[in-house]
């Protein structure tokens, strides 16, 4: 079983690919991260950064032609990454629950959100259906559905957006899972009933003892909800280190230039800042840093180190970033603090 | 669900009027019946006396309503060409049709369905690959050529089964059926196969782009992650959502295969109504014509009728309980 030094998941090394009739698409390239037990991890990054892949390889359900091509996923010391169908389909649900983007489409429009619940109640755990049914009933009242008993026979249309996302909520811990990838939860929502749901998330994710696997491109929802964040770029991790760090005091000029694209209601007026250029296609990832074509302090690492050689995370700070700048062993040893630069 | 029914029944009725309408105007645009019942020599009163007996006499909107009167009654009229009432002949053979379309209409479903799942499920299979090949087959062929090999196979070849006719029947009531005895049944063989060739093909196709579809949604891949076994996602949550569109289409299909019977029947000479059908064709026998459009109308509305009454007990979002419409 898990003692508190052995983390709840580790991913080493995971290599998405995807095999098209152009040769192969690298979707997610050698990440590494770890979720303690019980911890909330943000993932950030754009779209199609790879957190999404990432996520679904975690419960084993890439969709094909997307596949696994390297690394481990070790959950709960157990590897599972190489399991067979049966042994995944056991830890999905009952182990590890998901809760995916879009509430409106989560849920089978034909049944009753009772029928879906008890489903899966009794498909992971030894109950009667009287049993399951009283357990779904609990299940609405904790993540809030008003008047649980009768609402349980309702379709999904009968509820509006922020409830179906609830009702995702209790399915998702129908099982009372130990890990939850929640991707995008609050994007489909109004920003109202977004804040409802984080708050949800975060009491109940206390209250079981559930780690989260947060995954969003909002870092104002991480800001509030995650222990740690993970922000990706291009199919990489570039920063990963505590919420409060990794946002006050961002370490990989990615996260800084991210951060920086933030509009604060508090804050002067200035220009938010920018970073220019977009995401490269999965197709054209360039040699070296995927981020060297957009990055200001390219030219502050000697010997186009940048375009040649990928960095790997590196401790940074209190954080760890994928940044050649903060190698201090090699030849580069500027301070990455200090904004002096000479153009 | 009231109001849904109504709303739906009354627009039956103005099909069904319009209908009635067509099979009504076939007596007027193919010559005036009063000079092809009277002898070339009848007398201008002779003509006037027989029109006004038969009502030709009134406008036509009159003669409209007295044939719907007499349609509501079932009173088609004589038969040209067999000197029986219309009505009479049209119950004869009904029998014969509705065995028959649904027969093959039970094959489309009983194998097209699984048919489909299957080549959903097993995409990249073989057997896939054949069924799917098979049905291009069984969708461009022509009915009748499929009819005459198989009588050439089944009937000529291995004689195994009779190659027309309907067997021997058994009278229930207004009811023939030929369901009872085993030369009725070897009968139905090759007809139905022939006749159903063309919804199993179809059934088996839509079922597989529907499952395929529905496969893809969002709620199957949650259905996934919440660990459900591949037989509840597939049975359970992915055939349900796959049916609601194959039921119209199924039913749409049945109102198709009593009506287009006609060329299976034909070649079978299988004793339904499209055989009549033809024959009264060839004769320009109007009456059962006329009678025969109205009927296939009538069959075609009703099953739509139905068809969107299950759709209803089928997809509850389409029921109109919208008062418990939540929260937020």
């Amino acid at each position: 079983m898990t003692t508190p030094s052995v983390p709840l998941l580790q991913v080493k090394n995971l290599r998405i690919e995807f095999p098209t009739r152009r040769g192969i698409l690298v979707a997610v390239d050698d990440i590494s991260f770890e979720i303690a037990a019980g911890e909330v991890l943000g993932v950030v990054g754009e779209s199609g950064a790879g957190k999404s892949l990432t996520g679904a390889a975690v419960i084993g359900l890439l969709e094909p032609p997307g596949r696994i091509a390297g690394g481990e996923i070790i959950f709960n010391g157990k590897r599972i990454d190489n399991l067979g169908f049966e042994d995944i389909r056991k830890i999905r649900g009952r182990e590890i629950g998901a809760i995916f983007q879009d509430p409106l489409t989560s849920l089978n429009p034909l049944y009753t959100i009772g029928r879906q619940l008890t489903e899966t109640i009794e498909t992971h755990l030894a109950l009667t259906h009287t049993q399951a049914r009283t357990r779904a009933i609990e299940l609405l009242e904790e993540v809030g559905i008003p008047a649980a008993a009768k609402r349980i026979d309702h379709y999904p249309h009968q509820f509006s957006g922020g409830m179906r996302q609830r009702v995702v909520i209790s399915l998702a811990l129908a099982a009372n899972p130990k890990l939850i990838i929640a991707d995008e939860p609050t994007t489909a929502l109004d920003v109202s009933i977004q804040a409802q749901i984080i708050t949800l998330l975060k009491k109940l994710g206390r209250e079981h003892g559930t780690a989260v696997m947060l995954i969003t491109h909002d870092m104002g929802v991480i800001a509030e909800t995650a222990d740690r964040v993970a922000v990706m770029y291009a199919g990489r991790i570039a920063e990963i280190g505590p919420v409060a760090e990794v946002i006050h005091h961002p370490q990989h000029p990615y996260t800084i230039g991210l951060m920086g694209a933030i509009p604060s209601v508090g804050d002067n007026h200035e220009r938010l800042s920018q970073i220019d250029g977009s995401m490269p296609r999965l197709t054209a990832i360039p040699a070296g840093c995927a981020f060297n074509p957009r990055c200001t302090r390219v030219n502050d690492v000697a010997n186009h180190r940048c375009t040649i050689e990928r960095p790997s995370l590196l401790p940074a700070g209190k954080t760890r970033a994928a940044c050649w700048l903060h190698d201090r062993l090699g030849q580069q040893s500027t301070a990455i603090n200090q904004h002096t630069v000479t153009v | 669900m009231l109001a849904f029914a109504i709303r739906r029944l009354l627009q039956s009725v103005l099909v069904m009027l319009a209908v009635g309408f067509i099979a009504f105007s076939l007596f007027n645009f193919t010559g005036d019946p009063v000079a092809l019942m009277l002898p070339p020599e009848a007398t201008q009163a002779d003509r006037d006396e027989v029109r006004k007996s038969l009502g030709l006499d009134e406008p036509s909107y009159v003669q409209f309503a007295i044939f719907v009167k007499n349609g509501l009654q079932g009173n088609f009229g004589i038969s040209l060409r067999l000197g029986r009432p219309v009505s009479q002949l049209l119950i004869e053979r009904l029998p014969a049709t509705l065995e028959l379309a649904m027969t093959a209409a039970l094959l489309g479903l009983l194998i097209g369905i699984p048919m489909g799942i299957f080549t959903a499920l097993k995409r990249d299979s073989w057997t896939s690959k054949v069924f799917l090949t098979g049905s291009l087959i069984g969708v461009s062929l022509p009915n009748f050529l499929i009819g005459i090999f198989l009588i050439l196979i089944f009937a000529v070849w291995l004689g195994w089964l009779p190659s027309f006719g309907r067997g021997d029947v058994t009278q229930i009531g207004y009811w023939s059926t030929g369901f009872l005895t085993q030369s009725g049944l070897k009968a139905l063989v090759l007809p139905a196969i022939t006749l159903g060739f063309y919804p199993v093909t179809l059934i088996m196709r839509l079922v597989r782009a529907e499952m395929l579809e529905v496969l893809r949604t969002d709620y199957i891949k949650f259905a996934r992650a919440r660990g459900l076994t591949n037989h509840a996602v597939h049975f359970g949550h992915a055939l349900k959502n796959t049916l609601v569109p194959v039921i119209t289409i199924t039913g749409l299909q049945l109102g198709g295969l009593i009506a287009f019977a006609i060329i299976t029947e034909t070649v079978f000479q299988w004793p339904g109504m499209g055989l009549l059908f033809i024959q009264a064709v060839q004769f320009a026998d109007i009456p059962v014509m006329a009678a025969y459009l109205c009927l296939i109308g009538f069959i075609f509305v009703s099953i739509n009728l139905m068809v969107d009454m299950l759709y209803y007990v089928v997809d509850p979002r389409l029921r109109v309980d919208r008062a418990t419409l939540g929260g937020h």
